[in-house]
């Protein structure tokens, strides 16, 4: 596995890293990104036993082309130094630190991969990391935390643990995760990384799903971390382009064709130059649009 | 010798028994003739005896074939009640060939057999432990495994001759007009005991409820029972069949019937009036779920649903999405109450649901079925009967001639626990590769290769990842190794017939 800065993540799928079954199973649902977990879903007890299970997977399971994360334990608890190495050592695509608060956190876990990268021989470089967000505090130092390194792949907003800090908790309407929501977005794209909202887990209402991604699908979130692969169609669903956007995109790389075609520097449509974040966005929506089998091979919308 | 599907069959046992090794699939016309039963010419008005031992002491002799059915499920109380004074009553060297055995007959099959009161057993599958005393060489004759439509077949052929069919119905009136479908404990359709009130030379009916006469419907008539036995309790009515049917709420059953959905929707025979068989699991159930909202969206309707029903599908019946349900037997309170209240939803017999010796029967006319595996192999072949130890733990059931079906779907996830679904070759060949057509797992689908046709119209479908079989098996095989060969003796304990009524496997004796 190598990790790849750039590439589609609406959906990552939180798996309990002491779950065989689940571990081995969770390539076949279509997440982008599956994050092993060996923190909050596994028992004191069963630390070590879940620590090798997810090493063991990582080298052996078929994720089916999905970007593997691992959530390990914070870097206050007993567990971290190992996590770290026997991640390093399997070749995750990415390690995910929880409860990240400041730069400084990042920064010891990214010389702490250094050093087991070098013991183990791995790459160097070649795996990312990721921030969850989960206080107040890690909040309002989301922008140094976005920028703490080079190999930072994003930020994730756990709504749970950070609504308990705000002496609250999570609402229906979701208006007590505004700040954070919007902080963390500003300090992901600013820093240009990718932004995951929280889990929903309600599974029986389905209407506060749809309506929670849609709201943070239209805030800018790249993705959603989800506790059921259940939820991944349903997240897609909402992710997908509408016909005119993808028309609007293969219109915009046609344009990119045709001034390479004429050796132009400058790229114009309908008599508009179009600028790089339209490019990029026009690249974004028809990945997007190829994952959900929306354009065939020759980029004809075969959506419905 | 070796049969078409590559069985080694032991030659003494062929030759015995006078037995033919399977060769195909195909039925083709062969004329066929079938037998009629001895009647014994009645006129009173009423067969209602109170002492079954009088009926039994009348009726059997040493050395007959007795008949049930399993209708009753896991609440049938009608069984125990005869054979336990079969057994008291000193009888020997019976044969057993009920239409299938459930879990609550296992004791007294077993402790029958250990009397000598039964010598043969054919049956459409055995569970529990059951399974385990035959696959143990507990039974000195081997059990004849014969398919809901082969049943009917040897039944109607005269290969079995039913002496004495003992049918336990919730209902009957003094003349032994009887229906599955009022009383207390009611299993909606009598499918497969019809066949032995047709042809069983004496009909006993069992039940707890006497109506006024005459009781319609009639599923049984007047005109092939002999005796009535009233009896304090037929069946347990929470036993019979599930209660509310809860759908699956597992991603990875989920996943599958999505993907079988796919591969139907996607399929030359998704049309206006097209018909389907789906089966009682999780996974089953859930297609159901997926392809109403395929057809409410497309605007298609089904003409027809076959098979063992379940309340998903009288809930499409009810919605007008199916126009009739052919029904051979309920798996659910839900579906067993519809076909009191729903003239759509057909009552058959098993011979007209499945018999390949007929003039037609329904499965010929069937587009989809869907069917589970314990095992399918890299040809194809499928397993039902034996688990990944060797013992008998299943039942062909309908699974061979649902099996004759236009396209035949085997949906099965890669592995269980630690054993692989898909592997190099099957424990035990029940349904053959030759009818079967794809196979629906979480990792992808296999399509027989000579079904071009279906390869050509899925490579289409992006959503549908069509590979071949064999890696499927390699995936299954990276996950859980290479299990070592199971350890057999030499000793046949089990034959498993192909609906013609040829042998398509031998099940052997289990080394401990």
């Amino acid at each position: 596995m190598t990790y790849v800065k750039n590439r589609l993540r609406r959906t990552m799928m939180f798996v309990p890293g002491n779950n065989p079954a689940m571990v081995k199973d969770a390539g076949i649902y279509g997440a982008d990104s599956i994050m092993l977990d060996l923190e909050d879903a596994v028992s004191l007890t069963e630390k070590d036993a879940a620590r090798m299970l997810v090493f063991n997977a990582i080298k052996t399971v078929d994720f089916g082309g999905a970007e593997v994360v691992v959530r390990i334990n914070g870097q206050d608890t007993p567990f971290y130094d190992e996590d770290v190495k026997a991640m390093v050592r399997a070749g995750v695509d990415v390690i995910r630190l929880p409860k990240t608060e400041s730069a400084a956190m990042i920064k010891k876990l990214v010389a702490d991969m250094e050093k087991a990268e070098e013991e183990y021989g791995v790459e160097k470089g070649s795996i990312g990391v990721m921030a969850a967000i989960e206080s107040a505090k890690g909040v309002l130092n989301a922008p140094e935390i976005a920028t703490a390194t080079p190999l930072m792949m994003g930020l994730a907003v756990s709504g749970e643990d950070y609504t308990a800090d705000m002496h609250t908790h999570r609402y229906p309407d979701g208006r007590e995760l505004e700040f954070a929501r919007n902080m963390v977005l500003q300090a992901a794209r600013a820093a240009d990384v990718y932004a995951f909202d929280t889990v929903f887990s309600n599974m029986n209402d389905t209407e506060g799903f749809y309506r929670e991604t849609k709201y943070i699908y239209e805030l800018g979130y790249d993705g959603k971390s989800l506790v059921n692969p259940r939820q991944i169609p349903m997240v897609n669903k909402v992710f997908n382009p509408t016909k005119d956007e993808i028309e609007n995109a293969l219109a915009v790389q046609n344009a990119i064709q045709e001034a390479k075609a004429k050796g132009s520097g400058v790229i114009s449509m309908n008599g508009k130059m179009v600028d790089k974040p339209v490019v990029e966005k026009a690249d974004r929506v028809i990945e997007t649009a190829k994952a959900s089998n929306l354009i065939d091979e020759e980029g004809n919308y075969i959506g419905e | 010798m070796e049969n078409k599907v590559k069985r080694n069959l032991p030659d003494d046992l062929i030759t015995k028994m006078n037995l033919k090794p399977f060769k195909s699939v195909v039925v083709g016309n062969p004329e066929v003739k079938r037998v009629a039963p001895k009647v014994q010419v009645t006129t009173g008005e009423s067969k209602v005896v109170d002492s079954l031992e009088e009926v039994i002491k009348k009726t059997l002799k040493d050395g007959m074939t007795i008949s049930f059915h399993h209708h009753f499920r896991n609440g049938d109380f009608a069984f125990n009640k005869v054979m336990d004074l079969i057994i008291k009553m000193g009888y020997q060297n019976l044969t057993l060939a009920p239409s299938s055995l459930t879990g609550v007959m296992n004791d007294t099959v077993i402790e029958a057999i250990k009397k000598g009161v039964i010598t043969n057993i054919t049956s459409s599958g055995m569970r529990g432990s059951l399974g385990d005393f035959v696959s143990h060489g507990g039974l000195k004759n081997p059990v004849i495994f014969r398919s809901h439509g082969n049943r009917a077949r040897s039944i109607e052929e005269g290969e079995i001759k039913i002496d004495v069919a003992f049918l336990g119905v919730p209902n009957s009136d003094p003349a032994g007009n009887a229906n599955g479908q009022e009383g207390d404990a009611v299993f909606g359709s009598l499918g497969y005991a019809l066949i032995d009130s047709q042809y069983a030379d004496k009909v006993v009916l069992l039940t707890d409820n006497i109506v006024d006469y005459p009781n319609t419907p009639a599923s049984i008539k007047q005109t092939q029972v002999d005796y009535v036995v009233k009896v304090d309790q037929i069946g347990d009515a929470d036993k019979i069949g599930s209660g509310a049917t809860r759908f699956t709420k597992d991603p990875k059953e989920l996943k599958i019937a999505q993907t079988v959905n796919q591969v139907i929707t996607n399929s030359p025979y998704y049309k206006q009036g097209f018909s389907f068989q789906t089966g009682s699991g999780g996974a089953a159930l859930a297609v159901t779920r997926y392809l109403r909202e395929s057809m409410l969206k497309d605007g298609i309707t089904a003409s027809f649903a076959l098979g063992g029903i379940t309340k998903p599908t009288t809930d499409l019946l009810e919605e007008g999405l199916v126009k009739k349900i052919m029904d051979v037997q309920d798996f659910d309170k839900g579906a067993a109450a519809s076909m009191a209240k729903n003239k759509n939803q057909q009552e058959i017999d098993a011979s007209w649901y499945a018999d390949p010796h007929n003039k037609g029967a329904v499965v010929n006319n069937l587009d989809v079925a869907i069917l589970s595996a314990l095992q399918i192999d890299t040809d194809f072949n499928v397993n039902v009967m034996t688990g990944s130890d060797g013992v008998i733990r299943g039942a062909i059931g309908g699974h061979q001639d649902a099996a004759a079906a236009k396209m035949t779907i085997i949906t099965a996830p890669l592995v269980r626990g630690r054993n692989a679904t898909v592997v190099p070759a099957v424990e035990t060949v029940v349904t053959p590769g030759d009818s079967i057509d794809v196979l629906v797992t979480e990792r992808g689908i296999a399509v027989n290769p000579r079904r071009k046709d279906l390869i050509d119209a899925f490579a289409k479908v992006p959503e549908l990842n069509v590979v071949d079989i064999k890696e499927l098996q390699e995936m299954a095989q990276k996950q859980v190794g290479i299990p070592k060969p199971l350890a057999y003796t030499e000793r046949t304990v089990a034959l498993i017939q192909y609906r013609d009524g040829t042998i398509i496997d031998t099940i052997k004796q289990v080394k401990d």
